[in-house]
């Protein structure tokens, strides 16, 4: 069963974990995730600048490492990340700030992204409010 | 021919200054624009968004009111109110700037069974 995952919620709010643990378990059941999106505050997950204490787990980390490893389908909402400070090198130059917080393996796009991966998944799920 | 689309049903929750106001409005165009039929139901603060009257440019916020009334254009036709929440905010139908359809506990169950999809923004 193919599935879309969307996560509304940041890295401090627990459905960002819940999220995860869930998509884990999707490809542990032999399924597939056809793409994951983040949008509103989930777009600081692709932010690689947040640092966390050495006793806190890192769950920008852990995403980033489970969509690598994973080679899924990772997108941000373009429009939520430029309003939240998340940039690729691309936007950065683009709107001339000093530096950018984002890159492989998210994709920054936009909501048509999300609507295409809801229509074309077997399941569609969202975590957080 | 062409596959059937699946419907979409965007619930917004969120008071008319929070970013969250606007991005569930964002969806439901969004999805509007590639066909899909959608559908709003404005619940508990995202009732607000509806009020007629509303001057946000006071507190230097866009206002809602051109991406609200965008729905019908779009073919977002289908704008649905909770009843109980404009009640509990001392609102009546009359004051609300779209034509949207006030709804009741268990319509509002008859609708979330009617849309293939729900989303909680």
């Amino acid at each position: 069963m193919k599935f879309a995952i969307a996560l509304l919620a940041g890295p401090q709010d627990p459905a960002a974990r819940s999220a995860l643990s869930f998509a884990q378990a999707v490809l542990a059941g032999g399924h597939q995730i056809s793409r994951l999106f983040f949008y509103r505050d989930a777009v600081h997950l692709a932010s690689s600048l947040a640092v966390q204490p050495q006793d806190e787990a890192d769950l920008a980390r852990q995403w980033r490492e489970f969509i690598r490893d994973n080679q899924l389908d990772a997108v941000v909402c373009i429009a939520a990340a430029l309003r939240r400070g998340v940039l690729n090198e691309a936007e950065a130059y683009r709107w001339e700030r000093p530096a950018a917080n984002s890159g492989e393996p998210w994709e920054l796009s936009g909501l048509g992204q999300w609507v295409d991966a809801m229509q074309t998944a077997d399941r569609a799920v969202t975590f957080g409010t | 021919m062409e596959p059937e689309l699946k419907s979409l049903l965007v619930i917004s929750r969120h008071s008319p200054t929070a970013a969250a106001a606007r991005e569930a409005l964002d969806l439901a165009l969004a999805a509007a624009a590639f066909g899909v039929p959608a559908g709003m139901l404005f619940l508990d603060a995202g009732v607000l968004q509806l009020l007629k009257g509303q001057d946000p440019a006071v507190i230097q916020q866009k206002s809602l009111a051109a991406n609200l009334q965008a729905l019908p254009m779009f073919g977002v036709d289908d704008l649905f109110v909770c009843q109980h929440s404009l009640s509990e905010r001392g609102l009546q139908p009359g004051q609300l700037m779209l034509p949207v359809k006030p709804v009741e506990g268990s319509e509002i169950a008859t609708l979330l069974e009617h849309y293939d999809q729900v989303v909680t923004l």
